[in-house]
């Protein structure tokens, strides 16, 4: 058979889960990076990564309803999904994904961004005409109460959902990272660390992809980029990243000294097949080379274009990264065979429902959403600080 | 008092929201879930009648015996006796009911014989296997080897 290499039971040659598999994933990780990364101000009162934050919430949110999508077009019957709600199994870890979905969708990324936006909200109900001035009435929900009170008061709850919202978002990814880790059949997969290895590679991407869409959009619209924030979340990128890593150096250093009766196909594996996407992308240039540009911007001081520079390699080198970490998990886990006896290949297709070019469109996705949101929900609060 | 009630009344809006969705949801679920769902496990039990109505695909080989006398016999004496009929010659249910009509299309020899006979490690080291490609020099099986009894 074309691709396979050794012995394969007849059900593995082909792959099941799939490139949109792969997404899955990777966007839910955003969601929650970015979130945290919101979190991070407004719990923790770190003010110098407050021009982010607002940028963080939509960001969450535009791939937050992007997320769901690569799963259900590769399961085909998207009509289908919503029984999952309606008769759950509870047995299934998938099915409670739903729940923790909808519930972090709904009572905490909503609610804290509506929250967080009402003074606007407001504003442009007030000011606006024609249809969005219709949106926004309908977006206060019927209340056009901003007395400094009420503000206070919002302050407070907003503080008190990110706080839930802290967990949830754990949950949300930390549950993605359970779903493989749960799998026992398959060794490359089931391992406990496995949630917090997902969870912190999460955190990563959320954070690079925030600096990215950040410095982007202040290019943008040719506002200067605030330096100091850039710096404090570069380095915040800079810890978490050290943090991710090591915990993926010990998931492989116990593996290699456990070496139980799956590592030599798994290391094979990794020395072939994987070799170029685990080894030259995930860990050399996705890995290895952010965290080398990021310590060197914490030890060395440079000038304000060249560190913005370096931020952005590092960001988009850690974006390419985590995307090979997911691919190595989901796509490296169904190369080998449960007989450790063979090795099959994936060959990605271009125009299929599963294919190369959907998993662009949902990759693109995010963004038009992301654009609509800041159309729609402007992040931006210069003005704010120049009126303060 | 009443003035904090008054400053945080847009919050119960958010909550209502969420209630009213919370109630649509439910009764939407209370209208769509089929009766009698999970009487016999996670499923409508409604659904067995239709996986009924559903045609059969295999005859099951006691089916073909009672025709194929011929290749019955053949068989038997081999050492395929105990591989079925429709392991080689896919399901032939249509057929079984309507021979005169359906009449069924003979296996692929090139691809058959080495389904099962590919040399392979993970196979029991008893299981008769040769590399087919070695072992016929690519003259297909059945010139050698009769199908219902390969013994040559
Ligand atoms: C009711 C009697 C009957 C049953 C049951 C039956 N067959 Fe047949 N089958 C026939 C007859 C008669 C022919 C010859 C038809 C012809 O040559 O036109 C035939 C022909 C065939 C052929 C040869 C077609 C060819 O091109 O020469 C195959 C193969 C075959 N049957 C397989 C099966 C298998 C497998 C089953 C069991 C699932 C089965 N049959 C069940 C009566 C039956
Ligand atoms: C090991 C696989 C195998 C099994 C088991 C098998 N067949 Fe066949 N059968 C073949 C192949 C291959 C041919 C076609 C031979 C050819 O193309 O010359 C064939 C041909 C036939 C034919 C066409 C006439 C002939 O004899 O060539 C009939 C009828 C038939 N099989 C019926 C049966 C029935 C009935 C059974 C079960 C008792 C059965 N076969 C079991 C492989 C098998
Ligand atoms: C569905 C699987 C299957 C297919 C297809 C199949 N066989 Fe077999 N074959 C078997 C089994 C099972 C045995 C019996 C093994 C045993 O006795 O341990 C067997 C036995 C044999 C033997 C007996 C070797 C001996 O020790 O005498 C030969 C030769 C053989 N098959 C050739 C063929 C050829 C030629 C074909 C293609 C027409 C074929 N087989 C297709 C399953 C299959
Ligand atoms: C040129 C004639 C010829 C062809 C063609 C041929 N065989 Fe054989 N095969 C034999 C002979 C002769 C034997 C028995 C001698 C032996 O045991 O080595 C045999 C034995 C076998 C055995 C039993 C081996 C064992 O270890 O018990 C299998 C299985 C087998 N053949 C499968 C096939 C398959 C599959 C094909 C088609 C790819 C095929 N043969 C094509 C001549 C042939």
């Amino acid at each position: 058979m074309s691709g396979v290499e050794g012995f394969m039971y007849p059900n593995e040659v082909e792959l099941q889960w799939s490139l949109l598999i792969v997404l899955y994933p990777y966007i839910t990780g955003l969601v929650a990076g970015a979130f945290i990364l919101a979190s991070l101000e407004r719990v923790f009162k770190v003010e110098a990564v407050k021009p982010t934050y607002r940028l963080a919430l939509l960001t969450a949110l535009a791939f937050l309803l992007v997320a769901p999508l690569p799963l259900q077009l590769h399961l085909g019957h998207p009509e289908r999904s919503f029984e999952m709600y309606l008769t759950p199994h509870r047995s299934s870890a998938m099915a409670m994904f739903g729940f923790v979905y909808l519930w972090y969708l709904t009572v905490v990324l909503l609610l804290e961004i509506w929250l967080e936006y009402r003074p606007d909200i407001v504003r442009f109900a007030q000011t606006r005409t024609g249809v969005t001035r219709w949106i926004y009435k309908a977006l206060t929900l019927g209340s056009e109460n901003l007395s400094p009170s009420s503000l206070r008061i919002d302050d407070r709850v907003g503080y008190v959902v990110t706080v839930i919202g802290i967990p949830s978002a754990f949950l949300l990814h930390g549950y993605v990272g359970f779903i493989f880790g749960s799998v026992k059949a398959n060794p490359w997969w089931s391992t406990p660390l496995m949630p917090v290895v997902f969870l912190f590679s999460a955190m990563t991407s959320g954070i690079a992809a925030v600096l990215v869409l950040y410095v982007i959009s202040m290019k943008l619209r040719k506002t200067p980029i605030d330096m100091r924030c850039l710096d404090t979340v570069a380095k915040y990128l800079f810890y978490t990243f050290v943090i991710d890593f090591s915990l993926e150096m010990l998931d492989l250093v116990q593996r290699t000294y456990e070496a139980d009766e799956s590592f030599r196909s798994l290391d094979f594996m990794v020395h072939t097949r994987l070799w170029l996407s685990q080894v030259v992308i995930q860990i050399f240039l996705g890995t290895l080379g952010p965290l080398a540009v990021l310590a060197v911007t914490q030890l060395r001081t440079f000038s304000e274009t060249l560190r913005r520079r370096l931020y952005i390699t590092a960001s988009l080198l850690t974006l390419v990264g985590i995307f090979a970490m997911r691919w190595n998990v989901v796509i490296g886990g169904q190369l080998f065979s449960k007989s450790f006896l063979g090795y099959t290949t994936y060959k990605v297709q271009f125009a299929a429902r599963e294919g190369l070019l959907p998993a662009i469109a949902l990759m693109i996705l995010p963004f038009v959403l992301f654009y609509a949101l800041v159309k729609l929900l402007p992040p931006w609060q210069e003005h704010k600080a120049t009126e303060a | 008092m009443n003035r904090f009630l008054r400053d945080s009344g847009h919050l119960a809006r958010p909550a209502l929201v969420l209630v009213a969705g919370l109630a649509v949801f439910l009764v939407v679920r209370g209208a769509v879930i089929p009766k009698n769902f999970g009487k016999y496990g996670h499923y409508r039990p409604a659904a067995l009648d239709l996986i009924r109505q559903h045609p059969a695909a295999f005859a099951g080989q006691d089916q073909c015996l009672a025709c194929h006398d011929e290749q019955a016999k053949t068989r038997a004496s081999g050492k395929h006796a105990h591989v079925a009929c429709e392991a080689c010659h896919g399901p032939q249910a249509p057929h079984a009911a309507d021979f005169v009509n359906v009449k069924p299309a003979l296996p692929d020899v090139a691809a058959l014989c080495a389904r099962c006979h590919e040399n392979d490690a993970a196979k029991p080291k008893n299981f008769p296997q040769v590399v087919t490609a070695e072992h016929s020099g690519g003259v297909v099986c059945n010139t050698c080897h009769q199908p219902h009894n390969p013994h040559l």
